[in-house]
């Protein structure tokens, strides 16, 4: 990716870090939690379930034998909060180091458990937990289409640092 | 068919040289790789030839190899593909972010917007 791409100037923030107990809009209680390597079994469940036209540029893998190998890879490093509802693993929020220094941010709902308010609170934790770790710049590519994405992104600090492209990248501070 | 190969000296251009010359030994293709540097850098033209030229050697077919020296390569690549009459354009069909994320690089997005001839993305 842009190795030069700029960050906003001012820090967004600060953010509630997980654990945190939640109700969302539909009057679930969800556990808000940082992945352990014990999440693994429960995340490539989340990812068995998802919708394949959900994906977003090609994440999660359609082939199911791809998934497991995949959510081990980006689990390895970084910062990972799940959202947790009746011992199944509902969402998934990440920062996963580029190796210049800064993160990448994703963040996926299982299709039942969307609309309901569980993003905003797992990229919030998710930001609070980033702060825990020292985490500084993270960035995201968002399709050009989804808009209300974007617009959640937008409303916790995200600025549009590149929009010449089919995706669109989108970058903030924080500390 | 008349195929033109864009390669740029990258992990993605690696695929697409591979891929482009194990479909040639098949389908009878006549290949022609356009080789080029990345505009923000990397490999040079005579490493990337030599790459390319020792793929050719050790396969069955024979390929034309022709050096776009240009500040704006997609557009030159674009361009000899509709000047030269080729039936379809080959480039690569994108890179993965840290976390996964397919995307697709400037050439490769330059090329499906404005090619006339047929592309073909080869991951």
């Amino acid at each position: 990716m842009n190795n030069a791409r700029e960050y906003p100037s001012t820090d967004a923030g600060p953010f509630p870090a997980p654990p945190a107990t939640i109700e969302d809009r539909a009057g679930r209680t969800v556990e808000l939690e940082l992945a352990t390597t014990e999440t693994l079994d429960g995340l490539v469940e989340m990812y068995d379930a998802f919708d394949p036209a959900q994906r977003a540029q090609g994440i999660p893998p359609s082939d199911p034998e791809r998934i497991k190998p995949w959510v081990a890879t980006i689990l390895d490093g970084g910062v990972h909060v799940i959202a947790r509802h009746d011992q199944s693993v509902s969402g998934h929020a990440m920062l996963v180091p580029d190796g210049g220094g800064a993160f990448e941010l994703a963040i996926f709902v299982l299709q039942s458990y969307q609309g309901a308010g569980i993003g905003r609170q797992l990229l919030e934790h998710l930001l609070g937990a980033g702060e825990a770790a020292s985490v500084e710049r993270i960035w995201l590519t968002v399709e050009r289409w989804n808009t209300p994405a974007m617009e959640l992104y937008r409303s916790v600090g995200f600025e549009t640092v590149r929009a010449d492209r089919f995706d669109l990248e989108m970058a903030m501070s924080i500390q | 068919m008349r195929v033109l190969v864009g390669i740029e000296g990258s992990d993605e251009s690696d695929v697409v040289l591979r891929n482009a010359i194990a479909r040639a030994e098949e389908a009878g293709d006549s290949l022609t790789f356009a080789i080029f540097a990345k505009p923000e850098g990397g490999q040079d033209l005579d490493t990337i030839e030599a790459i390319v030229s020792a793929a050719i050697e050790e396969s069955s077919i024979d390929a034309i190899i022709t050096r776009i020296d240009d500040r704006d390569p997609a557009s030159e690549l674009v361009a000899i593909a509709e000047r030269e009459g080729f039936e379809q354009l080959v480039v690569g069909g994108g890179r993965d972010t840290p976390l996964g994320k397919r995307y697709l690089g400037r050439i490769t997005e330059f090329v499906l917007l404005n090619a006339e001839v047929t592309v073909r993305l080869e991951r």
